[in-house]
């Protein structure tokens, strides 16, 4: 399987929101999640979706890992664009290209720590000697070496996430969301997490998107879109950083 | 298919005791379903060596007249034995049997019997003629397990039988149950007494006459012949092929509750999995997988159970249905006045092909049971599926 989607954009804008709307139906009427939201992502950033509980974070972040679709608008991840994709398009556009971290991490629960880093290059087709080397590489990146037989039900939250950040980044994908990756974390891990990701946006030039509003996190983002109810209120660019 | 396979012996492994429960009752219906099958296929292939060893032999000619179900033209179903086939009952590869009716009389009450006339030293059949061979001043006579029984009759009993000489008219001589033998053949048991061919032809006047004449290869081409009715094997069985089809009729109903119990399981599963599962539905989906390949893999994981069940019911069952087959099922009751061909212990006989099928019925309706809940994954929204909302 040829990566065609990664290398048609390599130099160009990672990820284009242009005049988005999504609505969910509600009772009768319907509710409007996103209200017209157009957005640029480049490669390599790492950018905050930060707002209240309801802005549109995570709709924004479902309709970029084309788990969603604009009811409005045009959204364009790697070049494609998320509403033109049929499903065996958008499950390879997953599958090659995006990472996913959640809040509640996701871990299939039966299997072991390096089983649960192994999924996704198992999807891609790697020979068993690859696979070891990469979910290896990507657990000693999170620190959880030691961990690889270990079950999700053995691990603490904190270490949960890292195994899910493993996951998320064993493919070395394009481009990573993270749905309030902290939200379920102490201080402590929380900074640990963050740190982790930053490292990975550094070394490995993946961009970063989380949807969150935990100060924590906030604290080390390069870019910071505010929403609310479903409009980019404010979107600031930290050069400092 | 690979990776599908993969990650549901994973998902199943993972499982636990749930898995295990399923792959239990799942392995018992093989193992039942195996053995109730074997247990009917021993009973056809014992009730018909029982019917050839006894009665049929490997095929028959019956005299033209003759008809089994009506004893009114019996004496006059006979006819001198034809020249062709005279060489062949010199070597002893075709019996003659002659037949009349007649009564015995034991505790003084009348019985009806039909009264068979055969060689002592034949061996195409498997009856104790050889018991016939004997010199008493009685006539020699063997009865089976069921005139026996129901007679009150028993080895060395004498009793008076009566029968119509060549004019018609009534006689009657006392014969010596030298033998009762027991054969799973009703039919070559009851209500029949069996003495010399001789002494028989003696008795009625019919010297070289024959009702029936049996021969012992079925898979020689035999010729019509002028007055005789050929009668092949397949002839003969065509009732207990018939009865047997009957009865396996009525077995598949008990393998289908069988196998509605099992697949019972196996739907529950996998409707709880789909309910249960939602955020592992969604991941599957967030990590690349299509619906389609998610409903793909629960069918996998569901079907897999019928594949452990079947290893399981080898590790259990083969050395059962091994034991079976040689020990017999012994049946908790008296089958002798069942009226039909089948012993007291019957022996399962299994064959591959036998076990294929059933493993192929049972792996298929398991992969069509499993399949039709999780096609419900097909339009869930992997959003929703995400957050683990019901849906």
């Amino acid at each position: 399987m040829e990566p065609l989607i990664q290398n048609r954009m390599e130099n160009s804008a990672t990820i284009s929101i242009e005049n988005v709307y999504k609505r969910f139906p509600m009772g009768r009427g319907e509710f409007t999640a996103l209200k017209d939201i157009t957005l640029d992502f480049e490669k390599g950033e790492f950018t905050g979706l930060i707002g209240p509980s309801g802005s549109g974070k995570t709709t924004v972040l479902n309709i970029i890992g084309s788990l969603d679709t604009p009811s409005e608008g045009r959204v364009t991840v790697l070049g494609r664009s998320v509403a033109d994709m049929n499903a065996k398009e958008s499950a390879r556009l997953r599958k090659e290209s995006l990472g996913f971290i959640f809040q509640t991490y996701n871990l299939l629960q039966v299997h072991t720590v390096f089983e649960n880093v192994e999924f996704p290059l198992l999807l891609l087709k790697y020979d068993t000697p690859t696979r070891r080397k990469m979910v290896m590489d990507a657990l000693e990146w999170v620190g959880l070496t030691d961990k690889e037989k270990s079950k999700p039900p053995q691990l603490s939250g904190g270490e949960c996430q890292r195994v899910a950040i493993a996951r998320a980044m064993v493919k070395k994908p394009s481009i990573v969301l993270a749905d309030e990756p902290t939200a379920n974390l102490d201080a402590k891990n929380s900074h640990h997490i963050i740190q982790t990701m930053e490292k990975l946006n550094r070394e490995l030039k993946t961009t970063f998107i989380f949807a969150t509003h935990d100060e924590k996190v906030i604290g080390y983002l390069k870019r910071k879109i505010n929403l609310l109810d479903g409009k980019v209120d404010n979107d600031e660019k930290i050069t400092s950083n | 298919m690979k990776l599908a396979i993969r990650l549901a012996f994973r998902n199943l492994i993972g499982a636990g005791l749930r898995t295990w429960l399923n792959v239990i009752v799942l392995s018992f219906a093989f193992v039942v379903i195996l053995w109730l099958q074997g247990v009917m296929k021993g009973w056809d292939l014992q009730a018909k060596n029982d019917m050839m060893d006894y009665e049929t032999g490997g095929g028959q000619y019956w005299h033209e007249m003759y008809d089994p179900y009506d004893p009114l033209i019996l004496e006059e179903s006979h006819a001198p034995v034809p020249e062709q086939l005279k060489e062949e009952i010199e070597s002893g590869e075709t019996e003659p049997v002659l037949m009349t009716l007649g009564s015995i009389f034991p505790q003084g009450r009348m019985r009806s019997v039909t009264i068979k006339g055969i060689r002592p030293g034949q061996d195409v059949l498997k009856l104790p003629t050889e018991s016939l061979d004997t010199a008493l001043h009685t006539i020699p006579a063997f009865i089976g397990a069921m005139t026996a029984q129901s007679a009150g009759l028993e080895e060395g009993d004498n009793v008076i039988l009566r029968w119509r000489d060549a004019k018609g008219t009534f006689d009657a001589a006392e014969i010596t149950i030298t033998a009762v033998f027991y054969s799973n053949v009703p039919s070559a048991e009851a209500s029949q007494v069996y003495i010399p061919l001789e002494k028989l032809e003696e008795m009625t006047g019919l010297h070289g006459h024959a009702t029936v004449l049996i021969f012992r290869d079925s898979e020689k081409e035999r010729p019509e012949i002028e007055g005789w009715r050929l009668k092949k094997l397949d002839d003969l069985t065509a009732r207990m092929d018939e009865m047997l089809q009957t009865k396996t009729i009525g077995q598949s109903f008990l393998y289908g509750i069988l196998l509605l119990l099992a697949m019972l399981a196996i739907f529950d599963t996998q409707v709880l999995s789909i309910f249960r599962r939602q955020k592992e539905i969604g991941t599957y989906i967030a990590l690349g997988y299509t619906r389609k390949e998610v409903v793909g893999l629960f069918t996998v994981e569901g079907t897999m159970h019928a594949v452990l069940a079947f290893a399981a019911a080898m590790v259990y069952g083969l050395p059962f249905l091994i034991w079976q087959s040689n020990v017999g099922w012994t049946m908790p009751m008296d089958v002798s006045q069942f009226g039909m061909a089948i012993a007291q212990t019957l022996y399962p006989a299994f064959s591959i092909g036998m076990v294929v099928t059933t493993v192929l019925l049972l792996i298929i309706t398991t992969a069509m049971v499993s399949w039709l809940p999780s096609r419900k994954i097909a339009k869930m929204n992997p959003t929703e599926a995400l957050r683990g909302k019901l849906q």
